[in-house]
């Protein structure tokens, strides 16, 4: 695609650009927000959640920002084509960080409360599995502030294998809590932790979607990689979902 | 002059400067277009003055019902008033149609074209060509060949001056009409002939009859022409093949003439072309003014 | 270049997007092939290659000078007013060849209407204006001159304002009321197409609306032609957009494709508002 030139009225470059830089710093504190509660939980930092959730506000802040803004371009600019595409994915890709925010909050919460047990086990699984999602995360926000439909792709694919990761922790956890009821109270909450970041996964995923539609105005049709079955892990449903 | 303050320090003197220096020009120039103004006024009035003046010394209602006569018999100028309102009529009769169609040929088949360039150059040369020519011309082509001064060829020499100024009104009007309006038509499937009847004409009604009204202002007033083709009849005749009386000539022949009563009956004759002619003009200003 | 990118653009999309109603583009009324026109030696459209669909709105959207205008005055050959201009390649319409020699115009202008961008009434009535155009093409008793008048009237969303003065002059309505009168002119000939040259652009806001509004209206019956500087015009009104540029068309789809992920960079350029 050839280079873009700018826009006859240079007002709304500036504008555009206003936007641009305040998805990237909102990227930037959910990525930071979760790190901060994979530490957390990972090495018990009481310290990093609750830098974690007192970060969340502000994330919710420069949502309602961006979602201000969105709706004063929207209406005074009336944008067409790619920047119509742009606009509306930044609207959706606020969003998915304020979701993202919120599950990482709901992490260091967690992480507070798991404290208070002496695990039996190794959280080797839970580990790996917040590195993909740290990882993805990094690659997404970088995929938005670059506009890089590569690494969204990239993100885009790679979420299968957090999927499988989920899929094998679900079965680990549920097999000690079998083992041992104490176990239960733990593990669920380390199940709702693992929940927690396969979403956020899947939000990391949507946005890789909207930066592929934003920026060459199709969709990203194939169906998406599931890897997660743990939906039926231990019952199988009657019909296929 | 790099800050602000000096540039507007020295605009506001300037500015004054400037302010004088126009102040005067415009009083100069004013007062030089009043004094020509007032110059035109003064030698219009007296004009219409001494006309009223003069011509109502004789006006009677015989003007109207007597025709010439010899001097001291107290004639009138109804063969004259007749004569012109014939000739009048027959030279606008026969020359406005064919002005009329020389325009539209010129506005609406001709733009651009060679012979359309041609015919706007000679019709334009016609209009400001002296009208003593156009006299001659008949005399050459109707007088001389037929044996003798008739009604007809005067109004055929009427017809000539009235052409020309038709032709010149006639395109101008129709380059007014829009050429979206044309195109409005064409769009509808109308041919090119009913574009120009129906609508083109139409929009430009009102200009088309002033220009026509002013035609017959202009000729109504004609002497020079008349001289080689009617002549002038001193007595009643409404015979076109004859020669025939107007205004005009019979002006001519009276002023000239060492006789009181006549000279005074020709000052009567020309308040009444006056008249004549100064409400066709007014007719033709307020009375077709365009209605929106 | 020209001939590559047209063929690439006008083979897909067309009929595999969505209109703006949800339905597919409809069968073309008018196929336009390899069309060139030239103002004497300038050509001013270079191989235009298009399909109007029959009963949807096409909107032409471009620069000025970029030839929109001068496509839809060879769709009723309005060219053939001026010598000089001329057009090659093939418009067809029912199978014939619309800009071939020896088409009888008047009939074929009473199948294509046209609608100006500067409301163009008649010198004469209401009523006259509308009876005008169908004069023309049919004779009709009074009562049913009368029917056509107020029918045209109705489909033009004029007649409640003009019904009790159809014998005063059209010149004293306003420039709405005027363009809506030029709309039922158009239509009381009962065209098969109307073309629309800017048709709003002399208009304030709220007649422009209700110019849209009509057109929208008008598109169950006719087909609809609309050449416009106004971008959101084109997104309100057509189905199918085709952007002009420098005498070509540079690219066509249904106005939903077109507005939100064009597939020429020079149509996203303009579209966007970034035109260099």
């Amino acid at each position: 695609m050839p280079e873009t030139t700018e826009h006859i009225v240079k007002r709304y470059d500036q504008e555009l650009k206003r936007l641009a830089a305040l998805i990237t710093s909102m990227g930037g504190m959910v990525e930071s927000q979760v790190a901060l509660a994979c530490t957390a939980i990972l090495e018990g930092d009481s310290e990093a959640a609750s830098r974690a959730i007192e970060s969340d506000p502000a994330v919710d802040g420069l949502e309602r920002e961006v979602e201000q803004f969105v709706i004063r371009l929207l209406a005074l600019r009336q944008p067409m084509a790619q920047d119509l595409r742009l606009i509306f994915a930044s609207l959706k890709i606020t969003g998915d960080f304020e979701r993202i925010g919120d599950y990482a909050t709901n992490v260091a919460k967690r992480s507070l409360v798991l404290r208070q047990f002496a695990l039996p086990f190794k959280l080797s699984g839970l580990a790996h599995m917040s590195r993909l999602v740290q990882e993805n995360l990094k690659l997404i926000v970088d995929a938005v502030g670059e506009t890089n439909t590569e690494k969204a792709l990239q993100v885009w694919r790679s979420d299968a294998a957090i999927d499988e990761i989920y899929d094998a922790l679900f079965r680990e956890l549920i097999t000690y809590m079998m083992e041992d009821p104490r176990n239960i109270t733990p593990c669920t909450h380390l199940l709702f932790i693992a929940k927690n970041l396969e979403r956020i996964g899947d939000h990391a995923t949507n946005i890789a979607e909207l930066v592929h539609y934003a920026e060459l105005g199709v969709p990203l049709i194939d169906a998406r990689p599931k890897g997660d079955t743990s939906s039926s892990a231990v019952v199988r449903p009657a019909r296929e979902q | 002059m790099s800050t602000t303050t000096t540039f507007a320090a020295r605009d506001a003197v300037m500015a004054r400067k400037l302010g004088r220096r126009r102040h005067r020009v415009d009083a100069v120039f004013r007062t030089l277009a009043l004094a020509a103004t007032l110059v035109g006024l003064i030698f219009l009035t007296s004009i219409i003055i001494t006309l009223l003046w003069r011509g109502l010394e004789s006006m009677s209602i015989t003007v109207f019902t007597d025709v010439t006569r010899p001097p001291g018999s107290h004639g009138g100028l109804l063969n004259a008033i007749v004569g012109t309102l014939i000739q009048t009529t027959l030279g606008t009769v026969i020359g406005a149609p064919i002005g009329l169609l020389v325009g539209t040929y010129l506005a609406e088949y001709a733009r651009g074209s060679k012979l359309g360039d041609a015919v706007r150059f000679v019709s334009d040369i016609l209009l400001s060509a002296p009208s003593i020519l156009i006299g001659l011309f008949i005399y050459q082509l109707m007088v001389l060949p037929f044996g003798g001064f008739s009604g007809i060829a005067g109004s055929a020499a009427l017809a000539v001056i009235v052409i020309p100024i038709v032709v010149r009104t006639t395109e101008d009007m129709l380059n007014l009409v829009p050429n979206t309006l044309r195109e409005a038509v064409i769009a509808l499937g109308a041919p090119k002939w009913k574009m120009i009847t129906l609508v083109c004409y139409r929009s430009v009604l009102p200009g088309l009859l002033t220009g026509v009204l002013l035609a017959v202002a202009r000729i109504a007033g004609e002497t020079a022409p008349l001289l080689f083709t009617s002549l002038g009849n001193l007595t009643w005749s409404v015979d076109l093949t004859k020669a025939m009386s107007s205004l005009p000539v019979t002006i001519y022949a009276y002023a000239g003439s060492p006789y009181q009563d006549w000279i005074a009956l020709g000052w009567t004759g020309a308040l009444l072309i006056t008249v004549g002619v100064l409400t066709l003009n007014v007719v033709a200003r307020f009375a077709l003014r365009p209605r929106v | 270049m020209s001939t590559t990118m047209n063929d690439s653009v006008n083979k897909p999309n067309i009929g595999a997007m969505e209109t703006r109603s949800g339905a597919a583009l409809s069968a073309a009324r008018i196929s336009i092939r390899n069309l060139d026109f030239f103002y004497g030696a300038n050509k001013a459209l270079k191989g235009i290659n298009a399909e109007i669909p029959d009963r949807q709105v096409t909107g032409m959207i471009g620069p000025s000078g970029c030839g929109k205008s001068t496509l839809l005055r060879v769709i009723n050959r309005m060219y053939d007013l001026y010598p000089g201009q001329r057009a090659t390649g093939e418009v067809l319409m029912d199978g014939a060849n619309i800009i071939a020699p020896g088409v009888d115009l008047n009939h074929l202008r009473s199948r294509i209407g046209m609608v100006f961008q500067k409301p163009t009434p008649f010198p004469m009535s209401i009523y006259d204006n509308i009876a005008f155009g169908v004069k023309l093409h049919e004779q009709l008793s009074k009562t049913a001159m009368d029917e056509r008048v107020e029918w045209s009237l109705t489909r033009a969303a004029l007649w409640g304002e003009v019904k009790d003065r159809l014998g005063t002059s059209a010149m004293g309505l306003s420039g709405g009321q005027q363009q809506r009168l030029c709309i039922a002119r158009t239509i009381a000939v009962r065209p098969e197409v109307i073309l629309f040259d800017e048709p709003t652009s002399a208009l304030d806001p709220i007649s422009t609306l209700k110019i849209e509004e009509l057109i929208d209206e008008l598109k169950r019956d006719f087909t609809i032609v609309i050449v416009t500087h106004n971008m959101q015009q084109a997104a309100r009104c057509a189905d199918q957009v085709a952007f002009f540029y420098l005498g070509e068309l540079v690219e066509v789809g249904t106005a939903a494709q077109m507005f939100t992920a064009p597939q020429q960079h020079r149509t996203q350029e303009y579209i966007t508002g970034r035109f260099g």
